[in-house]
Formats: C-alpha cells, sequence, structure tokens
C-alpha cells in the first residue's frame, strides 16, 4: 500500500504523450540517487578502505594470523585467535541468555500482560538500548564486577572449583562480567524483534488451539511458538551480532588479556575491544595495520551474521522489516 | 509456566533501574555547576570540570546530525517512494547491513577515510563517523513513516495535477514528519552515546575547543577515559558525567513519546 502501487500522473502523462520528464522531477530523482549513491559508497567504502590497510598486515602475517595465540606487539609477532574466541565466548553465552530473557519478555508483552503493564514493560526494555555503552561500562566495572565477585564467583570457586567453568580466580572483572553486562545490552534487540514475530502469529492460530481445549500455555507451545520458531532464531541472531559489535562496555568489564579459557571467572578480550583499546597507541605501521586487519575480520563476521539474521527474520514478517524499536 | 514469563519479565526491567539508580545516586554528589563550566584540572587538584566534553559533544553530534540527516530521509523517501519493488528490498538490505557495522568499525573507516588524509585528529572525522551511524537509523524510520501515509493522500494530490516529486516534497513528506522528527531526535540521542566512533576519529582534548579541523572532546569520551583511570576524583566525575548524558537522553526518549505517540507497535 505504498506509493509505488499508485501510478503518479507525471509518468502516464509522460509516458503517453512521449515526452521525457519534467525538470523538476528529474532533479529530485537525480538528488535522491545521490543519497542512495552515497550510503552504497559508505559500504562499500568501508570494505575497501578496511581491505586496504590491512594489506600490510596480511603480508607480514599471513594466514596464520587467524589461528595463532600469540599477541606481543613489541617483537610484532601477531595472532588473533584469543580475541577471536573471547568474541565469541561473550557473544554467544549473551545471545543464550537473552534469547531466554527476550522470548520471556516478547511471550510476557503479546500473550499475558494486560494492557496497562505492557506499556511501561515495553518501554522500559527498549530503553535499555538507550543507555550509552559507557555508561554501562562504568556500571559493570563500578558495581556490576564487584558484586559478582562477592556474591556469585566466590561461592562458586569455593564449592565448585573443580568444574572448569568456575576453576579461575575469582577478581569479578572478566568473562563473567562481560557475559553479562553484554547480555543487557543485546536484551532489547532480542525482545523487540521477538515480539514482532510473535505478534505476526495470525490470530487464527491462537484460537484453532484454544478451540481445541490448549490452555494458554500450551496455545503458546503448539501454536505460537512452533510458528514464531525462525523469526525468534533470526532476533537472537541478531542479537548475536550486537554482541559481537559491542566494544566500550566490554572493554572496560572483560579484563584486557588476551585468554583462551573455559573459566568464565578469567579475564578475557575480544576484537573490538582490543581494537578500542591499543589503536590509538599504536606505535609502528605494522601493528596499526594489523588492528585494521582485526577490524576487517570483525566487520566480516557482523556482516554474515545480520545477513543470515535478516533474512531469518524477513521470512516470518513476509518482507517487512522487524525490530519497530528505533533504539 | 506463567510465573516463569513474568520472572523474565522482572529481570528484564531490572538493569534498567540498577543501571538509573547507580547513575543518580553516584553522580548526584558529583554534579556541581563546575562541571559545566570548568575543564578538567591537572592530577592531584580537587574539582574542574567537563565542559570541553560538553561542548565537543554538542559540536560533533550537531555537525554529524546535520550531514547525515538528509542523506538518510532522502534514501528512506527513495526507498518507499521511487525504488522498484526489486532495487527497495536491495537497498532496504543495504540500510539493515549498515546498521549492523559495529561503531568501532566505523571509527576505524573514518580514520583511514579522513584522518589520515588530513594529517591528524579532527572533529570534523568524529563528526562524520556520528553521522554514518546515524543514517540507517533515520533511513529506516523515515521509510516506515512514509508508509504509514495513506495512498489516498497520494492520489488526491495527483489529482490536483501536482507532480510526483511536489507530492511527496509537500504533502507526503509533511503528512509524515512527526515519525520522521521522533526518528531523527533518537538517532540523535543514540549518536551522543557513542565514544567507540570517536576515539581514533576526534580523539578527546582537555581544553574547551571548537575548531573542526582539531581534536575535540566528546562526553562518553571523556566517561570512558575517566572509568579506566584510578584516581576517585575521576571516577566521580564520571558518574556525573552519566548523569548528565543518560539525563539527556532518557529526557529526549520521554518527551517525544509524549509529544508524538508512535504507532502502536505492541
Amino acid at each position: 500500500m505504498s506509493a509505488r502501487d499508485i501510478e503518479g500522473p507525471p509518468d502516464t502523462a509522460a509516458n503517453l504523450s512521449g515526452r521525457s520528464y519534467p525538470f523538476g522531477e528529474i532533479a529530485f530523482r537525480a538528488i535522491l540517487m545521490l543519497a542512495v549513491a552515497i550510503v552504497l559508497g559508505i559500504l562499500i567504502g568501508l570494505f575497501v578502505e578496511l581491505s586496504l590497510r590491512s594489506r600490510q598486515s596480511f603480508s607480514a602475517n599471513g594466514w596464520s594470523f587467524l589461528w595463532t595465540s600469540t599477541w606481543d606487539p613489541v617483537h610484532e609477532v601477531f595472532g588473533i585467535l584469543p580475541f577471536f574466541y573471547g568474541t565469541l565466548f561473550t557473544a554467544v553465552s549473551a545471545m543464550i541468555l537473552a534469547t531466554l530473557l527476550g522470548v520471556g519478555v516478547a511471550l510476557f508483552l503479546v500473550e499475558l500482560s494486560p494492557r496497562i503493564v505492557a506499556r511501561p514493560v515495553g518501554f522500559m526494555v527498549e530503553m535499555l538500548a538507550a543507555i550509552p555503552s559507557v555508561v554501562y561500562g562504568l556500571w559493570g566495572i563500578f558495581v556490576l564486577a564487584p558484586w559478582l565477585r562477592r556474591n556469585v564467583e566466590v561461592p562458586l570457586h569455593d564449592h565448585f572449583g573443580g568444574v572448569p567453568l568456575f576453576s579461575g580466580y575469582p577478581i569479578g572483572i572478566g568473562y563473567l562480567a562481560a557475559i553479562a553486562v553484554l547480555t543487557v545490552m543485546v536484551l532489547p534487540t532480542v525482545a523487540a524483534v521477538s515480539r514482532d514475530v510473535i505478534a505476526a502469529v495470525p490470530q487464527s492460530q491462537r484460537e484453532a488451539a484454544l478451540a481445541i481445549g490448549a490452555t494458554r500455555w500450551e496455545m503458546i507451545r503448539i501454536a505460537v511458538l512452533p510458528f514464531a520458531r525462525s523469526g525468534i532464531v533470526g532476533a537472537s541472531i541478531l542479537g548475536l551480532a550486537r554482541g559481537v559489535g559491542e566494544t566500550l562496555a566490554v572493554a572496560m568489564v572483560i579484563g584486557a588479556s588476551p585468554n583462551i579459557t573455559l573459566s568464565l571467572f578469567d579475564p578475557g578480550y575480544t576484537m573490538a575491544a582490543v581494537i578500542a583499546n591499543e589503536f590509538a597507541e599504536a606505535t609502528t605501521d605494522l601493528y596499526r595495520s594489523t588492528l585494521i586487519e582485526v577490524g576487517l575480520v570483525l566487520f566480516l563476521v557482523t556482516l554474515l551474521i545480520n545477513i543470515v539474521a535478516r533474512l531469518l527474520v524477513w521470512r516470518v514478517t513476509g518482507g517487512e522489516r522487524s525490530g519497530g524499536a528505533l533504539l | 509456566m506463567r510465573s516463569l514469563i513474568w520472572l523474565a519479565a522482572v529481570v528484564a526491567v531490572l538493569p534498567l533501574l540498577l543501571v538509573l539508580f547507580y547513575v543518580v545516586s553516584q553522580g548526584l554528589p558529583a554534579l556541581r555547576l563546575s562541571l559545566f563550566t570548568e575543564g578538567p584540572r591537572p592530577l592531584g587538584q580537587q574539582g574542574g570540570g567537563v565542559k570541553p566534553a560538553i561542548v565537543g559533544s554538542l559540536i560533533m553530534v550537531g555537525v554529524g546530525a546535520l550531514a547525515g540527516t538528509p542523506i538518510a530521509v532522502l534514501t528512506g523517501v527513495y526507498v518507499r517512494e521511487y525504488a522498484g519493488a526489486r532495487s527497495a528490498i536491495v537497498v532496504r538490505f543495504l540500510i539493515d547491513v549498515l546498521a549492523g557495522v559495529p561503531a568501532i568499525i566505523v571509527g576505524l573507516f573514518i580514520y583511514g577515510l579522513i584522518v589520515v588524509p588530513m594529517g591528524g585528529f579532527s572533529a570534523l572525522a568524529g563528526a562524520i563517523a556520528l553521522a554514518v551511524i546515524l543514517i540507517p537509523g533515520v533511513a529506516r524510520v523515515t521509510d516506515e513513516m512514509l508508509a504509514l501515509v495513506p495512498g489516498s493522500v497520494r492520489e488526491a494530490s495527483y489529482a490536483l495535477g501536482v507532480p510526483r516529486w511536489r507530492t511527496v516534497v509537500q504533502v507526503v513528506l509533511p503528512a509524515a514528519l512527526n515519525g520522521v522528527i521522533t526518528g531523527v531526535v533518537l538517532s540523535v540521542a543514540r549518536i551522543s552515546g557513542e565514544a567507540a566512533p570517536l576515539i581514533f576519529t576526534a580523539l578527546g582534548n582537555s581544553v574547551t575547543s571548537t575548531a573542526l579541523r582539531q581534536p575535540m572532546d566528546a562526553l562518553p569520551l571523556r566517561i570512558w577515559l575517566y572509568a579506566s583511570g584510578p584516581y576517585t576524583v575521576w571516577h566521580q566525575q564520571a558518574w556525573a558525567a552519566s548523569l548528565v548524558l543518560v539525563g539527556l537522553v532518557l529526557c529526549f526518549a520521554l518527551i517525544l513519546r509524549v509529544l508524538f505517540r508512535r504507532p502502536d507497535l505492541s
């Protein structure tokens, strides 16, 4: 039901009489195309720029850059495996937690809650996305990490120290804190898209389930969730993309130490965080170029994740964009 | 099961309340007039403020929004009003991809595109990085808001013999204006909280600067710097600066929510 469906008079008139478009029309179209060209140019420019500037790193570090784990800027030995691992470990964990929470919130908003509660809750979850990353980081360093250390890490370490997950030394700053902060930051994305996807489930599905005697929960389980499944998967992958790219909040609470470990308590590092922390201080050209190559890898990873997620969400919502909340 | 879903809703809302609580309770004691009127003092001295950061944020966010908004709105207009079915899908997809690019990568891109050729860090580079981050959000909102304008409005305009482009500019866009403005303001609120794209574009500055070709400070940059440092004075000011930043962002969001009710999505 957009403008496209309506044939405007200038087009028809021009086409019938064989004349070309009037000047204003041509000029306006040119301006629009220019804007689109700029957006396209930004995307292409991003890729070209990052590729060109990481050439030096590529020729010096080669492919083994991707799977070696020594990061020694002083001797210019670079391997990004620990950063890659840290990025995926934190983002995937946060995605799983945020999906559980986010689908819960979405079901709450669409299926369960009285309208008077749904509005403020929806608003507050949206507002989670409005808090700047650095503020989450600040809160993470001074409030969350000490709290986690006292109330979660120390008890777990004392009782289950033998389990690899809890074997690290509990210092508060580390993977667990990063995952917790990321979960909160990713939640609004997952919740907003899940809500749209669940709301898109046809009412007749629900009515059919209720008509054969399902309780409300059974109705959600047999009629709503299966219908929304691939959209929810898309929502959580969108959350994954956001988590992978999140920079400062993670940089502030993860401990900045390249570390491949299963322990939740150990400090780690992510690709985005290492760029943020070290780029401004990178002293040699090769070091700087290497960090840009880290950026290129990160760019390609988020690109891939985003494309998969969009396709999944689009399939459910039928081409219309989802995740209506802007922030 | 029902209680589990209620629990999820409570757990989801809790972090916002906690963050707000700490930002207010930690930030309020350090919120003095000098925060807005003075620059950072040398280490070891008490007092001082974040004036360079406040001025810098205003300038860079302003320039970024002015540069990005027209491009974004025009892109949104193209997608909804002019593009054929296939190119609409392609451009929409590109906008989504751009929205998914991490802010830190945008910073790297602008570093290579502007900082290196210009020979130094500058507020201009920071503003452009912010513009790049603003564009996809505003383009998307414009697209969505134009979709809400009924086709009959366009038909009425055509029936009066108004050309297509003037219909878009003088009839359709004004009808969608409230929604577009809301989107712009929310995007502006979002970019004013971004520090990642500014680290190696605008760099930061401890004296108040208004020159676009010089390094410039910004509130989120200052918070990042202060939070990573070991000094209590810095931490206090980081909390106070966070209070200012969060207060601004939430005020924007709340006022808009009341002024222009967006179509209810839930």
